[in-house]
């Protein structure tokens, strides 16, 4: 079984999982691994590492800067790889996976991507632009090497498009609860419940939701009915506005841990 | 015509297709299937050329320049007088078109990304004149350096958000348009000005311009006789040249130019010209093409000293027209615009966009090579009044 899988698996019927998001490179390269391991011992179940991109078109100014610090300060996406080679080298267990855009790992190839990816102990990568009608190529080359091609979907999704998803997708499914970027503030959990309620018709694959998660008590309220709950902007926030790398991952740290303590257990919810 | 692009999915080849993250694929599959019912209603057609005759004041001249022929001494020189259009370029061609769509659809909000500004003022005339809200998104560098555009955009009642993340040009303000588009959509039509973005906007935008080569063509064959030798327009997105060529595609005899910009010079790796010396295929807002990044897949800036070609892709047509052949690309620098952009003026009492003026500088070289038996046509694709500022400040630096 896979890492996400046993991650899914294990969490079945008890809790939602937390999944943190942070951008590789930010605010330093030395910073990244010490910052994922401080966000799974603050009780992260996995790790979401952003590859930088010029033009993060799906995200909201705080990644956008989050990846314009990461670019500044030289990180590549081969230089992520490196990173997430070197949190394995630490720990076997914690599913990491990659979010970024098409561009980067185009240029460097599918199949030597994926290659990369599955030696350094990539379990799942997310390409926000490259929808399943584009990704025949990344999804074979992906599949070679043991990646996961985890996919979005949106409030935009019909039930059609949620079926074909569905059936491209491993791993989970990345539900993004609002429409708008990342970091954007009109979460509607209400909406969300009732949407996830039409994707699980559909599909027996988790479901994570991400975009406008800010804070612990919104990370509460999707966690009683989301497989996962993602967080993002709000923790690349806190990396943004500490005054050096090593209070950063403190920070960081601090904040997951405080979602983490926040998303309830299940009992009687869905078990 | 034996021309058939793209397939049904918005692919040119190889190029064109839908990169966009979820949210915007229904978005873009509802756009789509309006677009196709109304490219075959009659109504809508009507609609449309209403508007271009009575509003743009099309058809717009075709233009022998004969000062400027004499003064080359090559093949004789017509010029497709977009920048006679209602707003002063061919902007406006697609804006129209655009607008009625979003009327069809029931929204209420035209948004915009602009470079030179001239889409901008095409999509806030628009939208004035059917009363929607309008927002432009335009890169801060853009803002000041055609000021002029601005002010035209907010007496027309658009909101023009200046864009200060990433480089501050053309890209980063459709970017920024894109971020909105996808918290928007419901009431929300995202206008796009050039052949480029997901499909459907690069068939739509092409369909819409394609008017320039319908009228072209006639008008040549009134004019001459004859088809012209050869075509020429510049190329930053490419909507005007496609929307030149396009009429033309099935007539072999007649070669087709597009010209980027080479902004400080091809060498200096300072320009804006992703077919003629990019880095190859890549991804960028929505659609595969020709693109320039760097080895890590990150775009990379591009200069040019005209706002309207500063942009590091190209539409998908455009990508696939140069592998088929069909279409040369050439590019221009900076000084050689100006000095075209001079020589307009001077001997034609026409001020051209800078952008057109990379046009005309190729054309004046091809007319040479062509002779004086030859014509060619350059498509003049808008005014250059926006950019005396701009051809001021850069003659007192140099």
């Amino acid at each position: 079984m896979s890492r996400i899988a046993s991650v899914f698996a294990a969490l079945k019927g008890r809790r939602a999982a937390l999944i943190p998001f942070i951008t590789g490179g930010d605010p330093v390269l030395s910073a990244t691994v010490p910052l994922m391991q401080a966000l799974v011992d603050a009780g992260a179940d996995a790790i979401e590492v952003g590859l930088p991109f010029s033009d993060p078109m799906a995200d909201g100014a705080v990644i956008q800067m989050g990846h314009q610090r990461a670019l500044a300060n030289g990180c590549t996406t081969r230089a992520v790889l490196a990173m997430v080679a070197e949190f394995r080298k630490r720990d076997a267990r914690t599913p990491v996976i990659l979010m970024g855009y098409v561009n980067p790992v185009e240029t460097m190839g599918y199949e030597a991507f994926a290659e990369a990816a599955g030696a350094a102990g990539v379990d799942g990568v997310i390409l926000v632009d490259l929808p399943p009608e584009e990704a025949g190529e990344w999804r074979a080359a992906a599949q070679t090497h043991g990646v996961d091609t985890i996919f979005l979907l949106a409030p935009t999704s019909d039930r059609m498009r949620i079926a074909k998803i569905a059936e491209a997708a491993r791993g989970f499914l990345y539900y993004v609860a609002l429409m708008g970027v990342t970091g954007a503030g009109h979460l509607k959990v209400q909406d969300v419940e009732t949407k996830l309620t039409e994707v699980r018709a559909v599909t027996g694959l988790p479901v994570g939701v991400g975009f406008g998660i800010r804070d612990a008590e919104s990370a509460a309220r999707l966690a009683r009915f989301a497989d996962a709950v993602i967080v993002g902007s709000a923790i690349v926030d806190k990396i943004a506005n500490a005054a050096n790398a090593e209070e950063a991952i403190k920070d960081a740290g601090a904040f997951v841990r405080e979602l983490r303590g926040a998303i309830p257990a299940r009992g009687d919810l869905r078990s | 015509m034996s021309y058939e692009q793209p397939d049904e999915r918005g692919h040119f080849g190889p190029y064109g297709g839908q990169f966009v993250a979820e949210t915007l694929m229904g978005p873009l599959a509802e756009l789509a299937e309006a677009y196709a019912t109304a490219r075959t209603d009659p109504v809508f057609q009507q609609e449309l050329a209403a508007d271009f005759r009575d509003y743009v004041g099309r058809p717009s001249p075709l233009y022998l320049a004969r000062r400027l022929t004499e003064d080359v001494g090559g093949a004789r020189i017509y010029l497709k007088r977009e920048d006679l259009n209602h707003t002063g370029a061919h902007k406006v061609n697609n804006t129209i078109g655009q607008a009625l769509l979003a009327k069809r659809m029931g929204k209420t909000r035209l948004i915009a990304e602009t470079g030179a500004g001239q889409h901008g003022v095409a999509t806030a005339t628009v939208a004035a004149r059917l009363g929607l809200e309008c927002v432009i998104y335009m890169g801060a560098e853009d803002v000041a350096r055609q000021a002029p555009n601005v002010r035209r955009m907010h007496l027309l009642g658009a909101r023009v958000v200046s864009v200060t993340l990433g480089s501050r040009t053309l890209k980063d303000a459709m970017n920024e348009a894109l971020r909105d588009w996808a918290t928007t959509v419901d009431d929300t039509f995202y206008v796009i000005g050039t052949v480029s973005g997901p499909h459907p906007y690069p068939e739509m935008v092409r369909d819409f311009q394609t008017v320039i080569g319908r009228e072209a063509r006639a008008q040549i064959l009134a004019q001459e006789g004859r088809l012209p030798q050869a075509l020429v327009a510049c190329v930053g997105g490419g909507s005007n040249a496609i929307g030149l060529f396009y009429a033309f595609l099935d007539d072999p005899g007649v070669a087709l130019y597009g010209v980027e910009a080479a902004g400080s010079g091809l060498a200096t790796g300072r320009h804006a010209a992703p077919l003629t010396a990019g880095t190859g295929r890549g991804v960028l807002h929505g659609a595969r093409s020709y693109l320039m990044f760097d080895e890590d897949g990150q775009i990379r800036e591009t200069h040019s000293i005209s706002a309207g070609l500063d942009y590091p892709g190209v539409g998908p047509e455009h990508a696939w027209l140069k592998d088929s052949g069909r279409a040369q690309y050439v590019a221009v620098d900076d000084s050689a615009a100006l000095a075209a952009f001079h020589r307009l003026t001077r001997l034609e009492g026409i001020l051209p966009a800078l952008e057109s003026s990379h046009a005309l500088a190729y054309a004046e070289d091809l007319a040479r090579r062509l002779g004086r038996d030859a014509a060619l046509i350059v498509n003049l694709s808008g005014r250059g009044d926006k950019d005396v500022e701009t051809v001021a400040a850069h003659e007192a630096r140099s």
